[in-house]
């Protein structure tokens, strides 16, 4: 077994410690329970504390478990939540644009359609909640890779098939343009996937900016592409909607 | 937001059981802005149920001045308000003084249950159904009336001197909203009075017969109007000057809000419990299958509108109750989650009868039963018991209509906060084989209240107007086999039956 750290052992030290017995517990206690000196003691509970692992009540100074542990074992998103979130902002989102909306998240190695709303134009349209797209050619699954390291890695695994002549299959390419995401904000697809239809999406962040999905709109390319590429008020529309969404997940989760 | 500088707007007010709303709609329908504040809910004893209706006409006052703010615009922008309200919620207040003389007794309060026995004579709860529609029970306003006057000191006699002024939510908000005690006009609409088991459905008018039983004196009762029409103006306020141009209850407005305007077209709203109203046309439909006749709308001096209601009392709340009481669940969300994690029910079905079992049964001895549990059966398979508990209640009421009117449910309209969950839209639209449709704009009750507003004062044309606002944003198509849906249906219907007489005698 590799080298380990001693900072880290003594850290969980103190987790485990606060985790049993007593609620809180005060710095002469932690230090002497764990046999260390109280300026190492403070030193590994002042980085723990700036983490959000541990927290020290104002009044005694004792500390305790801080939220951030409930997070972290607590911190999947659950879909079907997140769908109930965003339904609101995504149908102000296919109004606003006049185009259907989509949201997705990462499953296995592609995009699930977690919820979609249709075309706000009455014509006969198929709810395409459950299927799959694929990571390397869609705006939704660009943002996901993009912002998700674990579905860069998937859609690297997966590798990179020539959908249509559009498609990117370089992978030096698709990193190029993922860099090109990250510093935009948001990521489209024009005819990579479906001839003749384009798409813009933007990441959904939760409290900590972590990536739980990906909001866009998909339409014809002859309404979404002005002489200039795509209309900067689509793009716009599905930024602003994936502000909210966030918004709402981060202002009301816990 | 786009520039809303020189546009024009319809105001709604929603006032609710647990808050007060005001919604800005644009002329395509969409909300330009929400404001909303909540009430307290006031308990003096257990069943009983008040507002403090004085606490509610300044929240009202409140969320539309915020309303107004959030959206940036001036009343001259606001072409009409309209007013949506919790329905059959009870208030009597001073004509001179403007004060109320108690607090409102909200719908669900049950401290009219021994009087609507004692109404009910040798009749029963139908006895007042043929003119009214509705059964005695303790939701509808005319026997609150009469304990108000019973039992608060001093005020029937108040009332036949004509002191004293009765009204649901949405007469209290007009008369204040146009002026009080300087003018105010006491009126209600058609919907709202056809929820106070006084007015007669024929006629449209207070009953002298019922009113003469009841023991409601006239002089207290608002003058009936149609649902959309031009009441007064607003006085003073942020509104001043703005036409009040219509009423309708809750349920009455998601309908009107969901645009089902043709016979045969019906909406279903599910939150805690659903509320089921098919537009029935323009005969009122006596039901014998265990629903509700009750007015859907009236548009100025057109023919009355009148729909079949039937209501679930727990569908949500059984979710809740998954949360909350059983810990099976972190939120109400992951009921979809859990349940998707397996094929099917695994043969256990779930009667929520927590209060005896509702339309179309009306058995007050039922309790709540899990049946035909084995121990194959997970947490997993109840999660999809649950859902399917509320679509197939939903398939009841249905089928209670189509017995009822004849007219076959072509389509079924939703909204409501369950609405976000896939499999349970799925699954309904399993269970009565019609397609599912959510609208783009999921706000129907206050929408609903807009529209009839916009139509008295020309801001609308006409309902097909209307119609072309509506979007959908998602379809579920059925897609069971049928042998297998009767299949499910059977034994259903035989978990329900296992819930009846469970009190008997000795409880």
């Amino acid at each position: 077994m590799a080298r380990t750290i001693q900072s880290l052992e003594r850290a969980a030290a103190v987790l485990r410690l606060l985790a049993g017995g007593e609620r809180r517990l005060g710095l002469s206690d932690i230090a002497s329970s764990i046999g260390l000196a109280k300026g190492t003691t403070h030193g590994l509970l002042r980085t723990l504390q700036q983490e959000g692992f541990v927290e020290q009540d104002p009044h005694s100074g004792k500390y305790q478990l801080g939220a951030e542990l409930l997070r972290l074992g607590n911190s999947y998103l659950d879909v079907h939540e997140l769908r109930a979130r965003a339904l609101v902002w995504t149908d102000d989102l296919a109004r606003s644009s006049g185009e259907s909306a989509y949201l997705g998240v990462l499953h296995q190695q592609g995009v699930l359609i977690v919820h979609h709303v249709f075309r706000p134009d009455d014509s006969r349209q198929v709810l395409e909640v459950g299927a799959m797209q694929p990571l390397h050619s869609t705006a939704l699954g660009k943002v996901l890779a993009a912002f998700d390291p674990v579905a860069h890695n998937e859609a690297l695994e997966t590798g990179f098939e020539a959908i249509t002549e559009r498609t990117v299959t370089e992978p030096a390419d698709f990193e190029a343009l993922l860099d090109d995401v990250r510093a935009r904000g948001w990521a489209s697809d024009v005819g990579e996937t479906w001839e003749g239809v384009a798409s813009v999406a933007a990441p959904i962040l939760d409290r900590r900016k972590v990536p739980v999905g990906a909001v866009g709109i998909t339409g014809a390319e002859e309404r979404m592409l002005g002489p200039e590429g795509l209309h900067q008020r689509l793009v716009a529309a599905v930024r602003d909607c994936a502000r909210s969404v966030s918004r709402d997940l981060g202002a009301g989760r816990f | 937001m786009p520039d809303t500088a020189d546009r024009e707007y319809i105001a709604a007010i929603d006032q609710g059981t647990t808050s007060s709303r005001c919604i800005v709609f644009d002329h395509d329908g969409r909300v330009v802005s929400v404001d909303q504040k909540e009430h307290e809910q006031i308990f003096p004893k257990p069943g009983w149920v008040e507002h403090d209706a004085l606490e509610i006409w300044a929240n009202v006052q409140e969320v539309v001045a915020g309303a107004l703010e959030k959206a940036k615009i001036t009343k001259d922008q606001v072409k009409a308000i309209g007013i949506t309200n919790q329905r059959e919620t009870t208030l009597l207040w001073d004509k001179n003084t403007g004060v109320p003389v108690h607090h409102a007794i909200v719908w669900q309060d049950t401290r009219t249950d021994a009087l609507c026995r004692m109404l009910g004579r040798n009749v029963g709860q139908d006895r007042f159904r043929r003119q009214t529609g509705l059964p005695l029970s303790s939701y509808f306003a005319g026997p609150k009336i009469r304990w108000l006057l019973d039992n608060v000191e001093g005020l029937r006699e108040r009332a036949e001197r004509g002191e004293l002024l009765f009204g649901t939510m949405d007469s209290w908000v007009i008369w204040n909203l146009t002026g009080g005690v300087n003018g105010g006009v006491h009126v209600t609409d058609v919907t709202n009075a056809s929820r106070t088991m006084l007015m007669n459905l024929r006629t449209l008018a207070w009953d002298e017969s019922i009113l003469a039983s009841m023991e409601v004196p006239a002089a207290v009762l608002p003058e009936i109007r149609s649902s959309s029409e031009i009441y007064g103006t607003a006085k003073g306020g942020v509104l001043d000057g703005v036409p009040v141009a219509s009423a309708l209850g809750d349920q009455q407005a998601a309908l009107f809000g969901q645009t089902c305007y043709s016979v045969g077209e019906g909406k279903s709203t599910y939150g805690t419990g659903t509320f089921l109203l098919m537009n029935t046309g323009t005969e009122a439909i006596n039901s014998y299958a265990g629903l509700v006749t009750t007015v859907g709308y009236r548009i100025g001096d057109q023919q009355p509108v009148f729909a079949l209601e039937g209501s679930i009392a727990v569908t949500g709340a059984l979710v809740q109750w998954m949360r909350d009481q059983m810990g099976l669940i972190k939120s109400a969300a992951e009921i979809e989650t859990l349940a998707l994690s397996v094929e099917d029910n695994g043969g256990a079905y779930f009667v929520p009868a927590f209060s005896g079992l509702f339309a179309p049964y009306w058995r007050a001895d039922a309790r709540g039963v899990i049946a035909g549990l084995t121990r194959y059966v997970t947490k997993a398979h109840l999660a999809r018991a649950v859902l399917e508990a509320t679509a197939w209640q939903t398939r009841e009421i249905v089928d209670a209509m189509k017995k009822d009117s004849g007219m076959e449910l072509t389509t079924l309209k939703v909204d409501g906060g369950m609405t976000s969950n896939n499999l349970l839209m799925q699954s309904i639209s399993d269970f009565l084989d019609v397609p599912v449709v959510r609208p783009m704009v999921s706000e129907t009750t206050c929408l609903g209240a807009a529209y009839a507003a916009g139509l008295a004062v020309g801001f609308w044309s006409d309902v097909e107007d209307l119609r072309r606002n509506w979007r959908r944003a998602a379809e579920w198509t059925p897609d069971m086999d049928p042998a297998e849906r009767d299949k499910e249906y059977q034994f259903w219907l035989k978990a329900v039956q296992r819930t009846m007489g469970w009190l008997g005698e000795e409880s």
